[in-house]
């Protein structure tokens, strides 16, 4: 029975990250429904959300649950100046345009944070209430994952509702997937767009307040990140909010099983993963077919 | 693709007249000149491993611009060829102890066999999704040798790769005889680059880049096509990752991390994509202000390198090369009309 358990743990390690991969990935899937920009600065982004939850914390006390409200508030504003700023100007143009703007902002992110707190972890502790285990059979399950997984999926799950069944989501669907008829309805497109990409940043500083407490925050945390998220959303399908989710789960799965089983090849697992999704639907799995 | 179609192509010979032709042939010598003169020159005028550095990025730049360009696609995990090419070249250099322009060709094998199932998968998909595959299959490529010690030297890379030319050990000092042997080998992946681009397969290329669903009604096979440039830009990258890594007498994991992906692709878009010698100049830029940086002790490089990015991207899309030569169209044009 020790290899089901095995199993058992497992699994419930791979679920707990994958509510959370899914939750950053939710953010690129929403910034390319709306925009069409692949964000290659969502790492950067998630990046600051746990840099800044640390430098909260440490600057003026603020704990856990403070930053949880603050943070996502800080990054809506800061992905609306870099809307206003940066991306709006290159949306009519080729869609690499913005990968390559994206890339060279979190180049500079990433080195100011480093210039700013060096590239060592900064110290994070566990929120107030979530430490211990619990233990369920053979199988234990950190308490602050089984949040993680729980507010994450509770987070996915709002970010559906509101774009399929409430009135602002309709206007952003309509805004973005049919701009043109949008517009002869009345609506104002432009306005539309800055706020959904503020809201995708927030969702990936989100990511960051979670992870703060329990992976290392340093400057190059969100580099190999923001790989992951692209496999996670070759897999599912760019765009799709349904894939963001699945291919997180499935990621965050692929990851837990590998490093159970094969140790540190886990990370090559994913691609291998991504590879066999490209050869059998090379749209992802829940992606629409874009013509090639 | 719109916006990538405002991209040169490339030229259209029949359409020239006699004495445009003979006025393009003396511009043409006269710029070929002053390239020689540069090439030729460099390692006087700086460092002679910077100048090596720069010849090696130079053609690195080149094999994306093959890619981007030219067939108008983004690959963001270039860094796999550059990199395996190096650790292979370095690999035979220390085990076989062969000359190192054998063992150059070896990592440029190594590469293209690399990028056969890479271009495979990746040319599956179009556009950004070309660039997410390349970047994740890349990030694999680095997680295994990250992994495979026994072979990369994992963190602490491999060291001590010999410059062995044909019994002639090149030590370090002479790093400046080293160039002019490198130059040689720079300047045949340049060649085959030029001699690809200008070419039918080119032509076909180009006609992929501006409308894939043309070129497939008229009946190529594009996504053979991908696959053939994607390989062949791979071996172009891996001829340029052997120099680097002979240069270097040392190989780290750095050469396969995606922001070296990043960094020949910034040089491709500061230079001017689509023609082949910004590269170059792009590759020139950013390797001798990245030596300024380092040697003036500023540790933000990636700042200073990003915010270029950001700068060119949004208000400098022709990049260096493709600006000049627009310019000079321009003056020449208007020279041409008050002549008349």
């Amino acid at each position: 029975m020790g290899d089901f358990s095995d199993f058992l743990q497992y699994t419930v390690q791979g679920l707990a990250a994958g509510g959370f991969y899914a939750l950053a990935a939710l953010g690129l899937a929403v910034i390319f429904g709306a925009l069409g920009v692949v964000n290659f600065a969502h790492g950067a982004f998630y990046m600051l959300g746990a840099v800044g939850s640390a430098v909260l914390l440490d600057v003026i006390g603020l704990p856990f649950w403070g930053a949880l409200v603050v943070i996502p508030i800080l990054m809506f504003i800061f992905g609306i100046i870099v809307e206003l700023l940066l991306v709006q100007w290159l949306l009519k143009l080729d869609i690499l345009y913005n990968f390559l703007l994206t890339f060279g902002l979190s180049l500079v992110l990433v080195d100011l944070v480093k210039r700013e707190y060096g590239v060592s972890g900064l110290p994070y502790e566990q929120p107030a209430g979530l430490e211990g285990l619990i233990h369920v059979g053979s199988v234990s399950i950190p308490i602050y994952q089984l949040f993680v997984f729980v507010f994450s999926l509770a987070v996915c799950f709002l970010v559906w509702l509101v774009l399929t069944k409430t009135r602002v989501g309709m206007i952003v669907r309509a805004a973005t997937e049919e701009p043109e008829r949008a517009r002869a309805l009345g609506i104002n497109v432009g306005m539309w767009v800055t706020p959904v990409f503020g809201f995708g940043v927030a969702l990936a500083g989100l990511a960051g307040v979670l992870a703060a407490p329990f992976r290392a925050i340093t400057a190059n945390m969100g580099s190999s990140f923001i790989i992951i998220l692209f496999a996670i959303v070759v897999i599912g399908g760019l765009g799709s909010i349904l894939g963001a989710v699945v291919g997180g789960f499935l990621v965050g799965l692929v990851e837990a099983y590998g490093q159970g089983y094969y140790g540190t090849f886990a990370q090559v697992l994913i691609f291998v993963l991504m590879a066999v999704v490209i050869l059998v639907r090379p749209a992802g799995l829940f992606g629409r077919k874009e013509a090639v | 693709m719109t916006d990538l179609k405002e991209l040169p192509v490339t030229f259209d010979p029949i359409a020239l007249d006699n004495g445009a032709r003979r006025a393009r042939l003396i511009r043409r010598s006269i710029l070929g000149l002053i390239a020689l003169v540069a090439v030729l020159g460099l390692p006087w005028w700086v460092y002679p491993p910077v100048a090596v550095d720069i010849a090696a990025w130079a053609l690195f730049a080149i094999s994306i611009d093959l890619l981007l360009g030219f067939t108008g696609l983004l690959s963001f995990g270039h860094a796999a060829f550059w990199g395996v090419s190096a650790y292979t070249t370095g690999v035979i250099a220390v085990e076989l102890g062969v000359p190192f322009p054998v063992a150059i060709v070896g990592g440029t094998i190594g590469a293209m066999i690399l990028a056969l199932p890479i271009g495979y998968l990746a040319a599956r998909r179009a556009g950004i999704y070309f660039a997410m595959v390349t970047l994740a299959f890349a990030q694999m490529i680095y997680f295994i040798a990250n992994q495979w010690k026994d072979v990369t030297g994992g963190e602490n890379g491999l060291q001590g790769v010999p410059k062995n030319f044909f019994g002639i050990e090149l030590v370090e000092t002479e790093a400046f005889y080293f160039y002019y042997v490198a130059i040689v080998i720079i300047a045949l992946g340049a060649f085959i680059a030029w001699r690809i681009v200008n070419s039918p397969f080119g032509r076909v290329l180009i006609s992929i880049r501006d409308n894939p669903a043309r070129a497939r009604a008229l009946g190529y096979d594009v996504e053979r096509y991908k696959i053939i440039v994607f390989v062949l830009s791979a071996g172009i990258a891996g001829l340029a990752g052997g120099v680097f890594a002979i240069s270097h007498g040392f190989v780290s994991l750095q050469e396969l991390d995606w922001t070296t992906s990043g960094k020949v692709v910034l040089m491709t878009v500061l230079g001017g994509m689509g023609t082949i010698w910004g590269g170059p100049v792009g590759a020139a830029v950013i390797v001798l202000l990245e030596d300024r940086l380092a040697t003036s002790g500023f540790d933000g490089i990636g700042i200073i390198t990003g915010s270029i990015f950001v700068i060119c991207v949004l208000l400098f899309r022709k990049g260096i090369w493709g600006t000049a030569v627009s310019l000079w169209e321009r003056a020449s044009k208007a020279i041409a009309t008050r002549r008349r």
